[in-house]
This record gives structure tokens, sequence and C-alpha cells, in this order.
């Protein structure tokens, strides 16, 4: 296992050295000292790497994704794994707003609680929060599966494309096209299948399922309303 | 852009170190606000039937301390006087609406950047290191602060508009956003005798805080009342004689995060700003949720 520290090296050299790794690189296990809350930690990796951030994270920790699994050990700012491609994050505390924006791939897990806007835009991302998200999460999202432990804000889902939304608490309200939708035994099975990935005890049958009921797809002066 | 800091001490023994920290806190946030800086500490409660006011010249070189020996003759009453860069704390005999009449007749080339008991705002145009080093605030000491890195937006760039913005005794707010209904609001407050020294909308936001809490609101019912009142985009700290508030706007557009210990309660627009405090690796961390208003205070 290798250690870099934030404070000692910077953010560029840290970066830099977890860019050269490769599948082929002799340690793939490495832990990051004092994050401190700096901005775009391991961002841009792209190789079966093991990152460990003792620490609080700033903003976009783990963005662009590809590959890798990035443990957070502790509260994670804006854009966690933002337009993440593959690979795992895991957030042990809080995010803040827009964690796993625009996520083409891979799995995010929040632990704790995620602010607004949690999901919005994702494209194919699957996201799990132990506990409950803000306002306007999963907005516009196009594609992947959101998992929400807890509660889900305001205007969940709102303008939704084909993401998929699991809740097991309560829905202050559902946004533009969202609503909810049957639970069949195959989504349950996928709901099962990713708490498990998440290493998170709930039980796939306490859970609600949302998503889109494909009003706003194509502008129709009828549906002008729902808007 | 602009980012905000507060810090306010629930253990007496931090108050030593609080414009180390503080200075710290806004340093940290300089590449939100690299054009002007500016901090409100709270401290040193002028004696009973006394005022404490912080006053700017333009002028480097002012005579303050002929300043202080004319206002005592004048004023009948010992006047003391701290001078710091551009600034100088006057603490005064009497009560505010005399003095700040007096300094109106006799040197109305001077602003009162802040007025109370125990409130001291600095503030400058400049880098947010050089604004500390200018103050040298690392020095000071106090039970609590605010700061605001700037990041001009809808305003001139000039001390002037610099936060934080104080329109009431031992009140001031300092602001990351943008409100849009800030005019309307300021010639509705001023025919109610709310009185402006700038353009700029965080001042309006103080203002209307003011505005609230003469009329008889505490002042989380204040807040409340700005969610309903104030449009636009926020977060606020607000920092009053003996408490520490914060607010985001039901959008909650603009970054914030909160940080408590058993010593300490710090806010900041950006963990960095907090990720050097003692003890904050250990510190309840948590991002406010929108509309819904925070606050500490100390008896």
């Amino acid at each position: 296992m290798a250690e870099l520290d934030l404070a000692e090296v910077g953010l560029r050299a840290v970066n830099q050295q977890l860019h050269a790794l490769s599948r082929e690189s002799n340690d793939l296990d490495w832990r990051l000292l004092n994050p401190l809350g700096r901005h775009s930690i391991a961002v841009g990796l792209d190789a079966p790497a093991k990152v460990t951030v003792e620490g609080h994270a700033g903003f976009y920790c783990g963005g662009m994704n590809k590959q890798a699994e990035i443990i957070i050990e502790g509260h994670a700012g804006p854009g966690v794994a933002e337009n993440m491609m593959s690979g795992t994050v895991r957030v042990k505390g809080n995010a803040s707003q827009s964690a796993g924006a625009t996520g083409h791939g891979g799995l995010l897990v929040i632990e704790g609680d995620a602010s607004s806007r949690c999901g919005i835009s994702m494209k194919g991302i699957d996201i799990v929060v132990g506990g409950s998200v803000g306002h306007m999460s999963a907005f516009m999202a196009q594609l992947g599966t959101l998992v929400i432990c807890g509660d889900a804000g305001e205007a969940l889902g709102d303008s939704i494309y084909e993401a998929k939304l699991f809740v097991r608490g309560k829905v202050e309200s559902l946004g533009a096209d969202c609503i909810e939708k049957e639970m069949t035994p195959e989504h349950l099975e996928t709901l099962g299948s990713l708490l498990e990935r998440a290493g998170i005890d709930a039980d796939p049958e306490d859970f609600r399922r949302y998503g889109s009921a494909r009003k706003l797809y194509n502008f129709d002066v009828d549906h002008a309303d729902a808007y | 852009m602009c980012g905000i800091v507060g810090f306010f001490t629930k253990n007496p023994e931090f108050e030593s170190r609080l414009g180390e920290h503080l200075s710290s806190m806004l340093i940290e946030m300089s590449d939100r606000g690299p054009d002007s800086a500016g901090v409100a500490i709270y401290r040193d409660p002028a004696p009973k039937e006394s005022v404490k006011l912080a006053l700017f010249s333009a002028d480097d070189a002012f005579p303050w301390k002929p300043l202080a020996k004319e206002m005592t003759k004048s004023l009948g009453h010992k006047a003391d006087v701290e001078v710091r860069a551009s600034h100088a704390i006057i603490v005064v005999h009497g009560d505010l609406d005399g003095v700040r009449a007096w300094l109106g007749e006799h040197h109305p080339e001077l602003r009162v950047m802040s007025a109370g008991s125990t409130i001291e705002i600095y503030k400058e145009k400049g880098l947010p290191k050089d604004v500390v080093r200018r103050f040298a605030l690392r020095e000071i000491t106090g039970t609590h602060a605010l700061g605001h890195t700037r990041m001009a937006t809808e305003s001139a760039v000039t001390t002037q508009h610099s936060h934080p913005f104080s329109t009431g005794l031992d009140l001031c707010l300092v602001h990351n956003g943008s409100l849009s209904n800030h005019n309307r609001l300021r010639r509705r407050l001023e025919r109610d005798g709310v009185e402006f020294q700038t353009d700029n909308d965080t001042e309006v936001a103080a203002g209307y805080l003011t505005w609230r809490l003469r009329q008889g609101a505490s002042l989380d019912e204040a807040l409340e009342a700005a969610i309903r009142d104030l449009d636009g985009f926020y977060t606020f700290a607000i920092g009053t004689k003996n408490g520490f508030a914060v607010l985001r706007d039901p959008i909650a557009c603009k970054h914030a995060v909160l940080a408590e210990t058993d010593d300490w309660v710090a806010m900041a627009t950006e963990y960095r700003s907090i990720a050097t405090l003692p003890g904050a690796d250990k510190a309840r961390i948590w991002e406010p949720v929108p509309a819904r208003i925070y606050s500490w205070g100390r008896a």
C-alpha cells in the first residue's frame, strides 16, 4: 500500500501519480492523507486502483472515474463522482449537492445523507444513498438507478427520462412527469442486487418505485400543464 | 461567487485565537472572492451608556487622535480611539444618534462602518491575505466573527461596497449570492426610515433585518420574514451582539457547510475553510437545509 500526503505533495502531484497507474502497476492500493476539503481529489482515474481518502473531501472528488474504487472516509463536497464512467465511489459520511451528476456508469454509494440535486442528469450511473436526499434529486435523470434508503425532498425526479428511482422513506413531492410505478419481481431483484453491492442492509420490499410518465418526451399542448 | 465564513466560540478559551482562526478561514476563501474582503468582530463591549463606532477614512493619514480630542472636548466625555489601518474604533459616552449627528456635522468625510456595543467592522479592497495583514486581524480576540471575500457581480469594487454590511446596532450580515428584488425593497425600507450608504443588494438584506428587529421581531422571526420577502439566491451569515445565525434561500443554490464541536461553531462556503480549525476532523458537519434558520447564542 502506498501513501500520499496532500498537504505535502499537493493536489496536482497526487492526481498525476494516480493518472500514471495502469492495470500492470505494482501498487494499486493508495491512501491519500490530509485531504482537508481540497477540490478535485482523485479525479479522472483510469485504472483498477483502490484509493482511500482519509478525511473530508471538497468539490468533485472522484469525478470522471473509470475502473477505480475510491473510498472517502468522511464527507464529500458538491459534485462527488460527477460524470463517473465505471468503478465505485463510496462516501462514508454525507455528500453535498449534485452527487453523481451526469454519471454514465459505475456505482456511487453515500452511506450518510446526500443534499439537493443528487443524481441530476444521471446517464447510467447507479447511486445508493443510505440516508435521505434533498430537493430536485434525479432532475432530468436519463438512465441508471437511484436508491434512497431514507426520505426524498421536494420535486423528486422532475422531468425524468428512463432512470429508475427507489425510495424507502417519505417523498416530499414528485417533480413534473414523475409518477409512482409498480414494483415487479424484476425490479425487486435489481434493487436487491444494488443494495447488496452497496453493502446496505435493507429489505427491497420496503421500497416504492418511481419513474417517468413519459408525457414530456415530445411537446404536446395537451400536456402543457405538466411542464 | 464570494466566500463567507463565520466562527462562534462556545468555549471562552477560543476567544484569544478568534482573529487567528478567522484569518485562516478567510484566506482559504480567496479563490471565491479576490477583489475585497471584510470582517465583523464582536469583542470588548463598550461601557454602559457608551457607543462603539468603526469609522473609515479614505485618507490614509487621517488625524484620528486629534479627532478623539475634538470629540472629547465637544461632547463633554472622553472619546477613546484605536486605529487599525484605514479604520478607527471610537468608543464614546453618549447615544448613537447624538454621536452620529456630531460626526455628520463636523466630519462628513468619515463613514460609519458599524455601530453598537461590541461590533467592529474592517473591510477593504484587495486580496484577503492583504486585508488580513493590513488590519493585523490575526491578533484580534473576541467572542465571534464573520468574514467575507468578495467577487463583485452587481455593484462596484470599493471599500464601501465590500461586506460585511451593518445597518443596525451590533447587527451585521455577509452574503454569498444575489438578490433580485433589492431595488424595490430598498425604496420601501427607505420610506420607513432605514438608511443605506450604497446601492449594494446585500446592504438591503441587512437593512431589512434591522427594520424587522426595530419592529420588535426576534432575529429568528426577522429571518422567517426574510425568507418570504427577499427574492434571489443567498446564503447569509448573520451576527448579533450575542448570537450568530445562518440561512440559505429555499432553492439553496449557494454552497454552505456548518461544523460544530463542544468548543465552537463554524460556518463557511466550503469545508476547506473549516478544515484547519482545531478539532475540525471530529466536528459534527452538515449542509444547512434550504430555508431553515440555524442560530446560536450565548447569555
